[in-house]
């Protein structure tokens, strides 16, 4: 079974978001970069499946030649092969989804199964992966946290059941494969890399394609950090002192 | 032309968040002088209809199948796109939760045109429309133009108060689309019902969040006695559950779960924007700190500075020793 997982390269941000000048951008000067949480375990995810059903694995990404950092982290997650989409420019979801189909039709393997975030961490536009499979003609599940197969009779058809999360409970979902899934996190725990899985990664070679962006349908004007409540935060006290202080709290608010 | 409104319900109720949007989408179609119609998917549906009239619905094109008893996303959004080539809306809208983002990035596969999500505010233009939406789970904001005709895109809609306009009876017109295999390849098999325990952390009136102050998966024992006393649950940050000493279906925040609660009491979480995005609707943020500059406090109403191991037993023993 070959697995393609697609990721997006975001910064760690902390307490406070800062733009740059041109407001086109989180200001990254210190911060490092990751795959985004539901990237992470889609990671993970297409590992465990090529290594308990037998195949390989491919991480893309599209991005920035510094991206190359996340295609490394998957490969010393234990990913097999590596494809960057390589542009200095944010392409908008539709374009994105394009060249992510080019890609795909230009392997010369076919995969079975194409993971992605449920959503991207940064933009958040609950579509890349969709439109992938309707430009491939494949069923897609998304939001999903957990992921089993089920190989058909006499070699035929493997049948994948893929379960999502609802306020209520599980819902489930049968596709036959090649199909695309959406993960979220919760779906496993991400590995930490070990170190000769970080030595091997380093030689890992990158298949690099230049991709055309195109129409773009959703074009960003500029980025604005929301203005947060100013909040006057009230101590009540330090220590195990300040227990009774809490409990008058807990009174007030009805609580106990 | 219309303004097209993709109706979100489970189990003969419509989604609160449906309403929510219906009220945003009203006043967009009145600007707009447009009318507002739904597009109503399921199996037995119609009686549904009636509450969209009283959100400012003029007329519901109403697809009813036995094959869409259940939730399809792909066949929902062919039932749209059908009634998108009848209609010739000049928008469609739904609400930004996870299904109607779901169908309406469908829609727009189908359709080849694009699809801004969670948007906040709208301001129909000539050719593009100018739109604020969600980035970052809140975190931040991005202004942008959406291109394309018909225009497609969700409303967050959480924030959004659902008013009713009591607008009459609208007109019901069904609709039979040709559904194909394809179409209905993906849809709910079967359901899992949850292990119930305990309060769910979305209804819970309090949550007791631990995060990597905690230190281990030991650790919160005190935090679920506390929990206990106060009948709320228990939550934690992203350190937590990537360290496996919590369920990643007790996470707060933008990969999370999100929470409203009366209370908050964040013990040992240092107040990522990406947790706080998944409790800044809270009423009322304590935080349990040992750090008096961490960033939480700026965003919590009342914190308590010291360690968390001391404070919250302490803080136990005078809830039993009052309510004894
Ligand atoms: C795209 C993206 C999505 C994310 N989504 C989420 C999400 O959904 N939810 C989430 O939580 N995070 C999320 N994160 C991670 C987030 O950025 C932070 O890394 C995380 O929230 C930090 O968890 P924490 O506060 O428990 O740990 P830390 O940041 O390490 O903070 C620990 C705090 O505990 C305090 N402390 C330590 N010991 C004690 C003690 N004994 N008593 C009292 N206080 C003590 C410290 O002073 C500190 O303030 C996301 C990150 C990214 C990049």
């Amino acid at each position: 079974m070959d697995i393609l997982v697609c990721i997006k390269r975001v910064p760690v941000t902390g307490a406070k978001v800062t733009l740059t000048a041109d407001e086109q951008a989180i200001d990254a000067g210190y911060l490092s970069f990751a795959p985004g949480p539901h990237e992470e375990c889609a990671i993970e995810e297409a590992v465990q499946i090529a290594k308990k059903h037998g195949g390989r694995s491919t991480a893309l990404t599209l991005g920035p030649d510094t991206a190359v950092e996340q295609l490394r982290y998957a490969a010393s997650m234990g990913v097999d092969d590596l494809i960057l989409l390589e542009t200095d420019e944010e392409f908008p979801p539709m374009p994105t989804a394009r060249a992510i189909t080019a890609a795909i039709q230009a392997q010369e393997r076919p995969f079975d199964v194409l993971l992605f975030g449920n959503e991207s961490a940064d933009a958040g536009g609950y579509q890349v992966g969709i439109r992938v499979a309707h430009a491939l003609g494949m069923p897609v599940v998304t939001g999903v946290k957990k992921l089993e197969f089920a190989d058909g009779a006499d070699g035929g058809t493997t049948v994948a059941t893929a379960h999502r999360q609802t306020p209520d409970g599980w819902e489930l979902y049968e596709v036959p494969l090649p199909a695309v899934f959406t993960i979220k996190e919760g779906i496993n725990v991400p590995r930490y890399p070990s170190i000769p899985g970080k030595l091997k990664a380093k030689k890992k070679p990158i298949q690099r394609i230049t991709p055309e962006m195109g129409a773009v349908g959703l074009e960003k004007v500029r980025l604005v950090v929301p203005e947060a409540e100013a909040s006057d935060v009230n101590i009540l006290g330090h220590g195990a002192a300040a227990a009774p202080q809490v409990v008058e709290l807990l009174a007030e608010l009805g609580l106990v | 032309m219309t303004i097209l409104t993709l109706i979100e319900h489970e189990q003969g109720i419509i989604d609160p968040q449906t309403l929510s949007m219906l009220t945003a989408a009203r006043g967009l179609a009145q600007e707009q002088d447009l009318p507002l119609h739904a597009v109503l998917i399921g199996a037995n549906v119609s009686g549904l209809a009636a509450e969209l009239g009283e959100y400012g619905v003029t007329a519901v094109h109403m697809i009813e199948q036995d094959a869409l008893a259940d939730f399809a996303p792909n066949a929902w959004a062919a039932c749209v796109v059908e009634v998108m080539g009848a209609e010739k809306p000049t928008a469609v809208i739904g609400a930004g939760t996870e299904r109607s983002n779901e169908v309406m990035a469908h829609v727009g596969a189908r359709t080849d045109l694009p699809f801004a999500a969670n948007c906040l505010t709208i301001q129909p233009e000539d050719d593009a429309w100018f739109v604020k939406r969600v980035r970052w789970g809140g975190t931040l904001h991005e202004e942008a133009r959406l291109y394309g005709d018909p225009k497609l895109l969700t409303i967050a809609a959480l924030g959004i108060e659902p008013e009713p306009s009591s607008s009459g009876a609208p007109e019901i017109i069904s609709v039979t689309p040709n559904l194909s295999d394809a179409d209905l390849l993906v849809r709910v098999v079967s359901r899992i019902e949850p292990e119930r325990k305990g309060i769910s952390l979305t209804d819970a009136p309090v949550v007791v969040s631990g995060g990597r102050g905690v230190g281990s998966a030991e650790g919160f024992v005190i935090l679920e006695e506390l929990a206990g006393l106060l009948e709320g649950a228990v939550g934690c940050s992203r350190v937590v559950t990537n360290n496996g000493w919590r369920p990643h279906a007790e996470q707060i925040g933008q990969t999370g779960t999100r929470v409203a609660p009366e209370l908050y009491i964040a013990c040992g979480i240092s107040g990522a924007s990406q947790h706080m995005s998944g409790c800044s609707g809270a009423k009322h943020i304590l935080t349990i700190n040992s750090d008096s500059e961490a960033a939480i406090l700026a965003k919590s109403d009342t914190a308590v500075i010291g360690d968390l191991h001391e404070i919250i037993p302490a803080v136990i023993a005078e809830i039993r020793k009052k309510t004894a």
